[in-house]
């Protein structure tokens, strides 16, 4: 028996469409050109390594941050998202903790997003910046309401209970008010 | 240069592969002057962005191949969101350099063969995939973390400094910013009404840009350029052959490229490198560039007017086609190229010296005229099919200082009168590459 003809369509926005039900479609365009279309797909596994910013990741397993640090004596730049050697002087860096808490520098809500996250919008990304580093972390932010946001908010760290080893293991909430202080509880003491 | 050709921009050009694209634009480029064919090409470059978009590695050898330029010396160009503006500048080079006398620069991108979402997710990759990537894949996300650091900067701590609550302060900087940046995207959208090559040419109010669907807050969608299919091509050729082929060529004086960290988060907090109509005491209190401006942008401007022997960009250049990705990208980068001093972007747009004078934008542009910004329309208007696009802005500026815009539009409304110089900016990547060529009138 013949294969079934190819649909014929008038509208670009139909073709990919009648791709996911068929797999072809025949596109006719305003001066009659007929262009036929096929569905390609394509996927892929990388090995990806995370190389010399292992030690990053597996600090967030447990639920450390950790940035690095220029050995230079005269540089001493201090990195939030780390990097191997030093992009002021070129030396070596070493390993530190970060403060887990820090204030917005920037921040914006995606109500959009690549393909595979657009199952997560609307999402907060927040650019963090902390006390005694001279460089940024981006990181998604996340139990907070837009009116709240400003720049200059204090965030604090959490961490993926369950790592998934992506930098998704940690994100920023508001940083709770400090309670007034009250009088002290009676009966307690540490 | 000595001609060029592009094609219509469009959504969607499933008739033409990339090499019949190119080939259109190649062909029309042919068409505009004397004496020009393959044999008297002595070899090309040819840019795209991403082999992810047509699933074709090594692309630019079947469009050198369907050219019929087998086996004159070419290569690809790439270089994220600047590939057609790297391209116009390795051809120069390969020009300049003496190496050869007639060089094609063409470039095309077909970005309709996936989904509009595939499609943002393979440009995110043109982020480092370690740390930003997998937060959300998303470039429109990176540029509004940028512009809410540029209305804080500017809009905030200027026109807000004297409300005291910080979130109110804020959320009155952003209200104000979006207005401004609307303004920009009615501009382009406008300008673009009389270029028959733009994807999206329309009539827009403020409200209608700041209504439209939001993407990444505060940049709503006609704030954003789109995906496109598109190609485009320009021949470079020595001054001393340049007759050959025209009496109307016109002269690349100026090449700058610069470039800066791939990831927002490392970008320093420094000093700002002065253009010649700065000074040290304009930025006293300025930590540079930070996430609000492009350190890119301002090295590339500064290399180009160094080599152009310009000194004040506003007075000296007649018009300028930038690369807006983002309305707030154009505004940042009227800093970045000193048009404006760092912190006056929003003022200038207000002030109408980026309008063309004689439209009726709907809003007042007491200004306007003093320096046309992206008369074509703009890659918010145009469309953005990246590696024709800084080649696209190439040859608008071509036509601008021929004064054939009339011919090749069929309209000569766009046409700015007597243009004698102009800049073209091509910007990849959340700044981290941008190139600046300046085009004169060589005759």
């Amino acid at each position: 028996m013949p294969a079934k003809a190819p649909k014929t369509l008038s509208k670009f926005r139909d073709v990919q469409v009648e791709l996911d039900k068929s797999g072809v479609a025949l596109f006719r365009d305003a001066q009659g050109v007929e262009s036929l279309i096929v569905r390609s797909p394509y996927a892929i596994q990388y090995i990806h390594s995370y190389a010399e910013d292992t030690p990053f990741f597996l600090g967030l397993a447990e639920g450390r941050l950790r940035g690095s640090r220029c050995t230079n004596s005269r540089c001493g730049f201090v990195y939030a998202t780390p990097r191997s050697h030093c992009m002021a002087c070129t030396a070596p860096t070493e390993w530190l903790d970060l403060p887990t808490t820090g204030r917005l520098h920037s921040w914006t809500t995606c109500y959009f997003g690549s393909e595979a996250f657009l199952k997560e919008t609307p999402y907060n990304l927040a650019l963090v910046e902390f006390d005694g580093v001279g460089s940024l972390l981006l990181a998604r932010l996340k139990e907070a309401k837009q009116s709240d946001l400003y720049i200059g908010l204090p965030v604090e760290a959490r961490f993926e209970p369950t790592p998934k080893y992506s930098i998704t293991d940690v994100w920023f909430v508001p940083k709770a008010a400090p309670k007034a202080p009250g009088p002290k509880p009676a009966g307690r003491s540490r | 240069m000595v001609t060029g050709g592009v094609t219509k921009f469009a959504k969607a050009h499933p008739a033409m592969d990339f090499r019949l694209m190119v080939r259109r634009a190649y062909d029309y480029a042919v068409k505009d002057v004397e004496n020009l064919s393959v044999d008297r090409i002595d070899g090309s470059r040819i840019s795209y962005f991403s082999d992810h978009f047509s699933r074709q590695l090594k692309a630019a050898s079947m469009v050198q191949d369907y050219l019929g330029l087998n086996p004159k010396g070419s290569v690809r160009i790439e270089w994220g969101g600047a590939t057609g503006g790297e391209c116009f500048q390795a051809a120069f080079e390969a020009v300049a350099s003496g190496r050869m006398d007639v060089c094609l620069a063409a470039g095309y991108e077909t970005m309709s063969r996936v989904a509009t979402w595939k499609g943002n997710e393979f440009i995110a990759l043109a982020s480092d995939t370690n740390f930003d990537f997998p937060l959300g894949g998303f470039y429109t996300g990176y540029y509004a973390l940028m512009v809410q650091r540029h209305i804080y900067e500017y809009l905030r701590k200027t026109r807000f400094a004297h409300i005291p609550d910080e979130r109110e302060a804020q959320r009155l900087a952003t209200v104000e910013g979006s207005r401004i940046m609307s303004l920009v995207s009615v501009k382009n959208h406008l300008n673009a009404l009389h270029n028959p090559y733009a994807q999206y040419p329309k009539r827009l109010t403020v409200a209608d840009v700041l209504n439209s669907e939001m993407i990444s807050y505060p940049l709503t969608r006609e704030q954003i350029c789109t995906m496109s299919d598109g190609a485009a091509v320009a021949v470079l050729c020595s001054a001393e052959r340049a007759k050959e082929f025209t009496d109307r060529p016109i002269e690349v004086t100026g090449v700058g490229t610069g470039t800066d960290t791939m990831r927002l988060a490392d970008r320093p907090f420094g000093k700002v490198p002065l253009a010649p109509n700065e000074r040290a005491e304009d930025y006293t209190k300025l930590e540079y560039p930070g996430v609000h401006s492009f350190r890119a942008g301002r090295a590339a401007g500064l290399e180009a007017y160094r080599m152009a022997g310009i000194t004040d960009p506003k007075r000296e250049l007649d018009f300028v086609e930038l690369h807006d990705a983002y309305a707030s990208s154009e505004i940042q980068t009227y800093e970045d190229l000193a048009l404006c001093r760092y912190g006056e972007g929003y003022g200038f747009v207000e002030s109408g010296a980026p309008f063309l004078k004689g439209f009726d934008y709907g809003f007042p542009v007491p200004k306007a005229g003093e320096i046309p910004v992206n008369p074509s329309g703009g890659l918010i208007a145009c469309g953005h099919p990246v590696g024709a696009t800084g080649l696209m802005q190439g040859v608008f500026a071509f036509w601008q200082l021929q004064g054939t815009i009339g011919k090749h539009f069929g309209d000569a409304t766009l046409q700015i009168p007597n243009a004698k110089r102009g800049a073209i900016h091509s910007h990849a990547g959340t700044g981290s590459a941008v190139t600046v060529s300046i085009l004169e009138r060589g005759y």
